[in-house]
């Protein structure tokens, strides 16, 4: 896992398969799945990035046996990613229920029907 | 990691919506197991909480409004791709000027990163650096996120409950719950009904250790993984399982919708409330050194209320969002239904 840019690299594709779905899929739904995966791979470069080689999670070890002081990862990028994991799933709970009063107004959650409704009209 | 893309291609590709929300989960599930290998064990425990478990719940909660099947073929966009490929090659090549992966050296560890390694378990006295940087360090920030998730409740209940409920209809109550459950977990068809005996059972027999747990979680949050927020989000589960199971309207006669509704500003006000208090005492907005006459006893006091008010407002608003979607789908049942055939 720590060989190199690998992590960065996976990141990159995940954000853009994200992006492509947000951007090529009509339906809304789909769209903030890829919202989602866009916003998971944000959360892995930054948790990438806290990362120390040899690192232990940032939780103070009280009884160090071999007498070597232990090495914490960075955490602050923890800090970040936790609320922001949470306040993500708040904010695609208020997308969501955007979407089911979308399917209730236009009976459709398809955006390319709903342009043609609202060209029709 | 190269089953996470396999993962999210799949997502990409597959058609059935329903499909691609468990296919969703599973990502965020193997998503923390990849954050436990790079130590970020709260990070890990949130995710699985959140990505892979109320995040699912939520997405099929939706779906059974509104429909599981994608109408459109997706078609090859050109545009997209060639917007994808372009970005994704700068980035492709920004990475080379990156800093080494995993070094010590690194710009983002010289920051303020060490300050809190180093001064935090003598300043704050909690062993998890994380909980210390969160509620303490950073305790403005979290108030702002507890904020956003606060106004982020209220909006989805302003949003979908704007017609009244009709009372007495318990039947219609159970159908978009049958479907919920069905999504989770497969073969387990038909729940709400008093004749299931073994989901009922064994939920009789989990949700108890559920809530113990989210409280081992909370107060615990200072020694070890956990806190506020992945609390808050096993708490509520553990009510979601039990409205799955054995309907809503005996989840609601547990916490009904204006418990909920003075919980969620409870919690923020809790929070609010720890500052104003540090403040009185002579000390800065959500200074805990002046609650108790000791600095690290103060700062354990404050984080503790600060966590309380976190999980209670997280509680009530993973809540409050289910019940918007669930009350929703009793109003529309029918509808969805005929659509669905």
């Amino acid at each position: 896992m720590s060989i190199g840019f690998f992590n960065y690299w996976v990141f990159i594709i995940l954000l853009m398969i994200g992006l492509y779905t947000v951007m090529s899929r009509s339906n809304l739904i789909k769209k903030m799945i890829g919202l989602s995966l866009f916003q998971i791979s944000v959360f892995l470069f930054y948790i990438s990035m806290g990362k120390v080689s040899g690192g232990t999670a940032p939780i103070v070890v009280e009884n160090i046996t071999d007498g070597v002081a232990p090495v914490y990862s960075n955490p602050l990028p923890h800090v970040l990613i936790l609320t922001a994991i949470v306040v993500g799933i708040a904010t695609t709970a208020l997308g969501l229920s955007l979407v089911v009063r979308i399917r209730e107004s236009f009976g459709t959650i398809d955006e390319d029907e709903i342009l043609e409704m609202k060209d029709g009209a | 990691m190269l089953l996470l893309i396999a993962g999210t291609m799949a997502v990409l590709l597959v058609r059935n919506l329903f499909v691609a929300t468990m296919l969703l989960g599973i990502v965020s599930f193997t998503m923390a197991l990849i954050f436990i290998s790079l130590d970020a064990v709260d990070v890990a425990f949130t995710e699985a909480a959140v990505g892979a478990g109320i995040s699912t719940v939520l997405y099929i909660g939706t779906l059974a409004l509104v429909g599981s099947q994608e109408k459109d073929q997706p078609k090859f966009a050109a545009g997209p791709m060639v917007i994808c490929i372009a970005v994704g090659a700068v980035l492709y090549y920004a990475t080379y000027e990156m800093p080494p992966f995993g070094h010590a050296d690194n710009p983002v560890q010289t920051h303020v990163g060490p300050r809190y390694i180093q001064d935090s378990p003598t300043e704050i006295g909690v062993p998890n650096m994380v909980t210390s940087v969160l509620a303490s360090y950073r305790g403005y920030d979290t108030f702002g996120e507890v904020t956003v998730i606060f106004a982020a409740g209220i909006g989805v209940l302003l949003i979908l409950r704007q017609r009244r409920r009709r009372k007495n209809e318990d039947d219609e109550t159970d159908v978009p719950l049958d479907k919920g459950k069905t999504g989770r977990s497969g073969s387990l068809s038909g729940l709400g009904s008093e004749h299931d005996l073994i989901p009922h059972v064994i939920a009789k027999l989990l949700i108890p250790f559920i809530f113990v747990f989210a409280l081992y979680v909370q107060f615990h949050g200072d020694f070890g993984p956990g806190g506020g927020f992945q609390a808050g989000v096993i708490f509520a589960a553990g009510i979601i399982l039990y409205a799955l199971v054995f309907s809503l309207d005996l989840a609601r006669s547990v916490i009904n919708e204006k418990v909920i509704l003075f919980l969620i500003s409870a919690g923020v006000l809790l929070y609010g409330g720890v500052g104003v208090a540090s403040m009185l005492l002579g000390g800065n907005f959500l200074d805990y050194n002046v609650l108790s006459s000791d600095p690290v006893a103060g700062q354990h006091l404050g984080i503790l209320l600060v966590e309380l008010g976190v999980g209670i407002t997280v509680t009530a608003a993973m809540l409050a969002i289910f019940y918007a979607f669930v009350g929703r789908a009793d109003l529309i049942a029918a509808k969805a239904e005929q659509e669905k055939n």
